[in-house]
């Protein structure tokens, strides 16, 4: 049914990621709804700050961990910057899980390339702690993570852990440089040219700004991954997540209940989309 | 289905008898147009008498009796950092009376939309489920189009339906409720005469439609037509107000928006009506939007509901009702912008010969 009620939560912690973003910890309240709530990577919460307003944020964490959600928000405005003014221990409340998620056992047996841009490392931790949790059906996996600026790389602190404990090989590129920068500079896509892909058995996963897809998406296309074994992750403006309120739609396509994640040749073959 | 008659004078007694014993609403003038035409819209009704029986159409359809411009969605009552939600799905009975064929088949689409897939809508339902309706038949204003969407007539979605055949209406009565209360009155078995008007009157409404849109083949149309000037050329004249979608019988898209309660005791969700004509409308975070121009929002108006829903629900949204070309201010509406859209499309099919004349 469509229903408008949620399910209350405690903020249980909140850490500053950067000036701009924050991870929220939630813990569903109430024992049954804990245990009952499931969600699969790539599929996204419509949050509720009661007085403020609700909208849609991607689920940050592990499917296999019940007791608690994350979810790493930016500021942006009215919703987001209540959430900001909130402590630990704020009470809050989610809908969901809404909308499609990444064909993780499609892509068992498989190399992987996530890329994120930006803040699009949100929606590909679900995905990342999928395959750090299953670890061996997955072959080769890359994580490539560009921002425009060192300060904004997020879940530095995660990043030993996810080298070194589950093998993945992760890079990262800034576009500005500080002085004190010793990585790689310049676009996301140069990333992509120090890796070697075998395409008969690699799957991508691309989340991040809308121009970053078509750059990121055909360039994999010419080193010859299908593109339906690409995955994006489309944002729209959202106030239902069930199809209803019309403003996600592309196309004939509801990016809440169909998306957000489609395969790049869905999403090539939509107006408007990207 | 029972078909039956009834005559005139004793169709507004039962029209009166159930309209004082429910909360109704019927077709009444309203205003005068400059050119002296009335204005009708439904309204609640208490008699027979205050319904102008012999209307031409309302000025906005009847959607807003199921689906109003504004309904709370939940109401948060706060108390010491923690809050109670209250969801209420509004369910006063109602009689609707006096809908057009095509007012009944857009009501039907909203259905369709609202109440099937993954997730019904419990609003929308609350409304529907305890409506009554009586449909109408009439003959089509010139501007009318809804013979080329097949919407001219109905067999679903109403508990009564009404032809005029002169002294008497012949009834098609489609619920076990609406028998129940005719019953009470005389009504009688049409006699082969009556069916012949019946089918005379049908044949006369037909017949009178003096606009027509092509709208065979105009989804893929639309699609190979995306980047047509055309949308250009219309986008230029509208004037972003949305009036268009508030007076249509099928445009359902909204707006959330919390509102806190004088005293900050508590706050409410509230879901308005909106349009996709409205600038912010497929604006998201970061100030980013899909469709900046005036004319990438007209077109996607068009596609929604001459596209889009076709192929999602296997059938056109609009039902050429014409609401939305009476009431643009910047004399925009479907027939001249499918048809500008078809000449664009003919004139490069023919490329080899000029374009026809545009009428
Ligand atoms: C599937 C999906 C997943 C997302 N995941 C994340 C995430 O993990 N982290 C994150 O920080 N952000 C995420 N977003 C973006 C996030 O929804 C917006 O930043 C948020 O809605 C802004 O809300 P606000 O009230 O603070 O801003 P507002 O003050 O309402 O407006 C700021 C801007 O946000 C736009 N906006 C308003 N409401 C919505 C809405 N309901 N949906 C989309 N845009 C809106 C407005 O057009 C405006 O440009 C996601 C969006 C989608 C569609
Ligand atoms: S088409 Fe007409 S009614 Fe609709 S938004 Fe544009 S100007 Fe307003
Ligand atoms: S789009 Fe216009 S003609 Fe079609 S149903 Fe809506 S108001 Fe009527
Ligand atoms: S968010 Fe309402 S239709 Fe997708």
């Amino acid at each position: 049914m469509q229903t408008d009620r949620g399910y209350k939560c405690r903020i249980t912690n909140i850490v500053e990621l950067t000036g701009e973003e924050k991870l929220f910890q939630l813990r569903i309240i109430d024992r049954h709804e804990r245990q009952i709530f499931s969600f699969r990577p790539g599929q996204f919460l419509m949050l509720e700050v009661p007085g403020y307003g609700q909208i849609p944020i991607s689920i940050s964490s592990s499917t296999s961990n019940n007791e608690f959600i994350e979810l790493c928000i930016r500021k942006a405005g009215r919703v987001t910057g209540a959430l900001f003014q909130a402590k630990a221990g704020a009470l809050v409340a989610i809908r969901g899980p809404f909308g499609s998620s990444f064909p993780m056992d499609e892509m068992a047996d498989s190399n992987i390339i996530l890329v994120a841009g930006g803040l699009g490392i949100a929606p590909l931790r679900a995905p990342l702690f999928w395959i750090n949790d299953h670890r061996d059906r997955y072959n080769k996996v890359h994580l490539l993570y560009g921002t425009k600026e060192p300060s904004q790389l997020l879940f530095t602190y995660q990043f030993d852990e996810w080298k070194k404990v589950n093998h993945i090989d992760l890079q990262t590129i800034v576009e500005n440089p500080s002085p004190e920068w010793q990585g790689k500079t310049g676009m996301i896509t140069e990333l992509l040219n120090d890796i070697a892909i075998e395409p008969a058995n690699t799957y991508a996963i691309v989340c991040g700004p809308p121009v970053m897809f078509k750059f990121v998406c055909n360039q994999l296309d010419r080193e010859g991954i299908p593109m339906n074994r690409m995955f994006v992750s489309l944002e729209r403006r959202m106030h239902c997540g069930m199809g209803k309120c019309c403003r996600c739609m592309v196309g004939s396509t509801f990016t809440c209940v169909d998306g957000p994640v489609f395969d790049y040749w869905s999403v090539m073959n939509l107006q408007e989309a990207i | 289905m029972i078909y039956k008659v009834i005559s005139k004078k004793e169709f507004t007694a039962f029209v009166d008898t159930l309209v004082k014993a429910n909360l109704s609403y019927g077709p009444k003038q309203v205003d005068t147009a400059k050119n002296g035409d009335p204005i009708y819209q439904f309204k609640e009704v208490h008699s027979a008498e205050e319904i102008a029986f012999d209307y031409t159409a309302t000025h906005s359809s009847a959607k807003h009796l199921l689906l109003p411009y504004s309904e709370e969605l939940s109401h948060f009552t706060f108390r010491d950092g923690d809050w109670k939600q209250e969801i209420a799905y509004e369910n006063t009975p109602k009689v609707l009376i006096g809908l057009r064929a095509c007012d009944i088949s857009g009501l039907n689409i909203l259905d369709d939309v609202l109440l099937n897939g993954k997730f019904p809508s419990p609003y929308y339902l609350a409304h529907r489920k305890n409506t009554f309706i009586i449909g109408m038949d009439h003959l089509p204003l010139p501007d009318c189009f809804c013979k080329s969407l097949n919407h001219h007539t109905v067999s679903k979605g109403f508990n009564l339906f009404c032809s005029d055949i002169g002294d008497k209406y012949y009834l098609s009565i489609n619920s076990s409720k609406a028998y129940t209360y005719l019953k009470e009155f005389a009504i009688e078995d049409p006699s082969d005469e009556d069916d012949c008007r019946l089918i005379e009157r049908r044949k006369l409404i037909k017949q009178s439609f003096r606009t027509e849109v092509e709208v065979t083949g105009l989804p893929s149309f639309l699609d190979i037509e995306f980047d047509s000037p055309i949308w250009k050329k219309w986008g230029d004249k509208c004037l972003n107000c949305g009036t268009c979608a508030m007076v249509c019988p099928t445009c359902y898209c909204y707006d959330t928006k919390e509102h806190i309660d004088t005293g900050l005791e508590g706050a409410s969700r509230e879901k308005q009506l909106y349009s996709c004509n409205l600038v912010d409308f497929a604006e998201v975070a970061g100030g980013h939007n899909f469709r900046p121009g005036n004319g990438d929002r007209l077109k996607y108006r068009y596609y929604h509901h001459y596209r889009g829903f076709a192929e999602n629900a296997n059938q056109q949204i609009c039902v050429g009702c014409n609401r939305c070309g009476r009431a643009c201010l910047a004399d925009i509406n479907p027939k001249d912008v499918i048809n500008d859209l078809r000449m664009e499309k003919e004139s490069c099919m023919i490329c080899a010969s000029p374009s026809p004349i545009r009428t």
